[in-house]
């Protein structure tokens, strides 16, 4: 479908991409840290329990091209060591002439929730306490035809018994707004959004005063409320400072759609996952994009228009009349 | 120099004054002390299990908490009420008023702080706030605005207080030249400080019940019911056990100025109420969980109508001349103006906000245990922070701690 036209230019260090170093790179470099860090370093990491290193980290916004090496290059270390595996940590940049958009389509979506469970895995999310990006609810049909009104949806129906009948289904996660509520109520600059669209957090410079969470209307800002839980064996080793790098218990985390794959010219994993292709995902600035075919042949709609936050989150009805 | 030794035989016998007193001096200090110790304790524990602690979630992610800080920023501002008349016009009676009036305002700053510092799920990295050092998101996010005024205002009232009694300990006048134009600023900032607070929640279009235009004013309407209100209530405490003098015509004043503030206040509650229910829409659902509950979930009605109910009876004594006259039903008055008001300010503004949820989700908070004994502790250090600045602040005005001319 072409989606990424220029996926080759943005692997070998396209403009505005953040590091020069590819991923492979950060594989690498990887390998060859933990390979050390298995020798000698666990006397001194013991030693010095308190990471001063990392408690003085500046904002990524104003970290030097340098500076922000040495962050990944330490992010790779520790998570290497942590997960026993090598981990690579990029902070690939926005591409110039990228709009991200995403559509869904409600009368294809049938509930499943494979997408909540791809967006866990790729992401790194908490499995206990147990914190999900997306958020599916439930809807009467027969209310649909009147209006769709989020009070009377329910985020807590049975996964067996899916697609129910006369029910239909509306996943929600981050809407990236272009007038993003959360950002601009942030004290600390931690959060803000990119310039190809996606709303990122600095998840070491979030100091989790949950302001954002009070502004969001979409509800699509989850804060880590005790240590969070992930198995070393089920962790993603493919990350981005700013998207599925582990958390800390005390910061607030959210949808980036799917940052490290996005950039990469990869899609979303919930779209990835999605049986019925009721996700669609693209460029808005390409007229040749996934998302453009929908939003050019489409009626579509944004949730709470009337609040002018101009989400890039599009949902429209695909299929007229199925029932 | 005269002046810097001065100031330090005034810190020494501040020193002294504080650490010397009778037993139940003693008693009050210990049992705030034991208050204090469980906070910690409780705190500690939420440091290291994170703010699971608590009972707030993501639907809920301000509660018990920041509801506090809510209502202290408007006690903080209060002051200011009984500051104008004694310094400015010069009204005698009510100027130990203000004294203590100031004191609070100090000890209820601290109180805001800390209470939005144990809220924070990261408090070692609070320093990313700082200029310079960190990258505060001035001038967009209100909340930079309010630790910047918040401070300003502190620093204000300590400045003055502390002048004023270290005048009074080396028994010169204070200047009116130097006092003036600080009370003149303190007047903006008191009404900034509650402004700010308000607009933190004002602010916030993805929340129908916060953003009002009458938010702030509502805000400062109920501050002047409770900030006064809990002057009295000390006032009536330090004139048994501290043995400050303190005339009745002050208190009456009090009771006088309350009765405008409680009058506003509740015309502020109605004409909210008539715009949610009159012309109801779908953000009228919060208003309808505040005052009925909804889906069956109506604990929090309970809280709402008591507070109203309190408030109304306040008003009453207040503004019946033959009541308000009596200074015990005065009192029975204040208490339940600040206790109507806490209700009101505290988790009467916070759970409607914030239930349903954005995506219409019902989460019933109420605080958990570590919440309440974190809370607990954090008024215990007001308190304590509180009777020890009044202690020398009596023992100054009574003329018992004064500069040793040699």
């Amino acid at each position: 479908m072409g989606i990424f036209k220029d996926r080759k230019e943005r692997r070998t260090g396209a403009p505005g991409e953040k590091c020069g170093s590819t991923r492979r790179d950060f594989l690498r470099t990887a390998a060859t840290v933990s390979a050390g860090a298995a020798i000698g370093a666990p006397a001194v990491a013991s030693a010095l329990e308190f990471d001063f290193e990392a408690f003085l980290q500046k904002n990524f916004r104003e970290l030097s091209d340098a500076e922000l090496k040495d962050v990944l290059a330490r992010l790779e270390r520790k998570y290497s060591e942590k997960y026993g595996k090598p981990v690579s940590v990029g902070a690939i940049g926005p591409m110039d002439g990228v709009l991200f958009g995403y559509g869904l389509d409600i009368s294809r979506c049938i509930g499943c929730r494979r997408c909540v469970y791809a967006c866990v895995e790729e992401n790194n999310l908490s499995r206990d306490p147990e914190i999900h990006w997306i958020r599916v609810l439930e809807f009467e049909r027969s209310a649909a035809l009147r209006e769709i009104n989020l009070e009377d949806g329910n985020p807590y129906y049975e996964y067996s018994e899916v697609p129910a009948a006369d029910k239909f289904y509306l996943p929600v996660s981050c809407q990236h707004c272009e007038d993003s509520p959360c950002s601009t109520v942030c004290p600390t600059g931690a959060t803000w959004r990119e310039p190809d669209g996606i709303v990122v957090i600095d998840y070491d410079w979030c100091i989790g005063c949950r302001y954002c969470m009070a502004s969001c209307p979409y509800g699509a800002r989850h804060f880590n409320w005790g240590e969070p839980n992930l198995p070393a064996e089920q962790v993603n080793p493919n990350m981005h400072m700013l998207g599925n790098t582990p958390r800390k218990k005390g910061v607030v985390e959210k949808c980036t759609f799917c940052i490290q794959r996005v950039r990469n010219g990869r899609l979303p994993a919930c779209h990835e996952a999605c049986p019925v292709g009721a996700r669609k995902f693209g460029n808005l600035l390409d007229p040749n994009s996934e998302i453009r075919y929908v939003m050019d042949r489409k009626r579509t709609f944004v949730l709470k228009a009337e609040l002018a936050t101009h989400p890039k989150f599009f949902y429209f009805w695909g299929t007229e009349g199925r029932d | 120099m005269e002046n810097l030794k001065l100031f330090a035989q005034f810190t020494r016998g501040s020193l002294i004054a504080v650490a010397r007193g009778g037993k139940p001096y003693y008693a009050w200090l210990l049992g705030l002390g034991v208050l204090i110790g469980l906070g910690l304790v409780a705190y500690g524990d939420q440091l290291s299990r994170g703010l699971i602690t608590t009972n707030m979630r993501d639907q809920v992610s301000w509660g018990f908490y920041i509801g506090n800080f809510a209502f202290l920023v408007g006690v903080a501002a209060a002051a200011v009420v009984l500051v104008v008349p004694a310094y400015v016009y010069n009204w005698g009676p009510i100027r130990e008023v203000a004294l203590v009036g100031e004191l609070l305002s100090v000890a209820a700053i601290v109180m805001c702080m800390l209470f939005v510092t144990v809220d924070v799920g990261r408090p070692e990295l609070l320093w990313h706030l700082l200029p310079i050092a960190g990258t505060p998101n001035f001038p967009h996010s209100l909340l930079t605005w309010d630790i910047l005024v918040l401070n300003v205002y502190f620093l204000i009232n300590w400045f003055v207080v502390t002048y004023i009694l270290f005048m009074a300990f080396t028994g010169r006048k204070y200047n009116p030249r130097i006092v003036l134009p600080i009370i003149f600023l303190s007047i903006p900032f008191a009404v900034g400080i509650h402004t700010v607070t308000a607009f933190l929640f004002t602010g916030l279009k993805s929340r129908p019940f916060w953003h009002t235009a009458l938010l702030a004013p509502r805000f400062i309407a109920s501050a002047f019911c409770s900030g006064p209100a809990l002057i009295f209530l000390i006032f009536r405490v330090l004139r048994k056990v501290g043995g400050m003098k303190i005339a009745d015509a002050a208190l009456f004043k009090i009771g006088e100025l309350l009765a405008y503030a409680m009058a506003l206040n509740l015309f502020f509650v109605g004409t909210e109420v008539f715009t949610d229910f009159y012309a109801q829409t779908s953000h009228s659902i919060h208003a309808r969980f505040q005052w009925f509950g909804i889906h069956g979930e109506s604990s929090i009605a309970a809280y709402t109508w008591s507070a109203l109910g309190f408030n109304v009876v306040a008003l009453i004594i207040f503004i019946v001349p033959y009541f308000r006259r009596k200074l015990n039903l005065l009192t029975l008055g204040c208490a339940l103006s600040f206790f109507g008001i806490f209700i009101e300010k505290g988790m009467g503004l916070l759970l409607p906000g914030f239930t349903p949820d954005v995506l219409g989700e019902i989460y019933e908070y109420a605080p958990s245990a570590n919440e309440v004994l974190v809370g607990i502790g954090i008024w215990a250090v007001g308190a304590l922070l509180f009777t020890l600045m009044v202690r020398v602040a009596i023992a100054i005005t009574q003329g018992k701690l004064r500069v040793a001319r040699a």
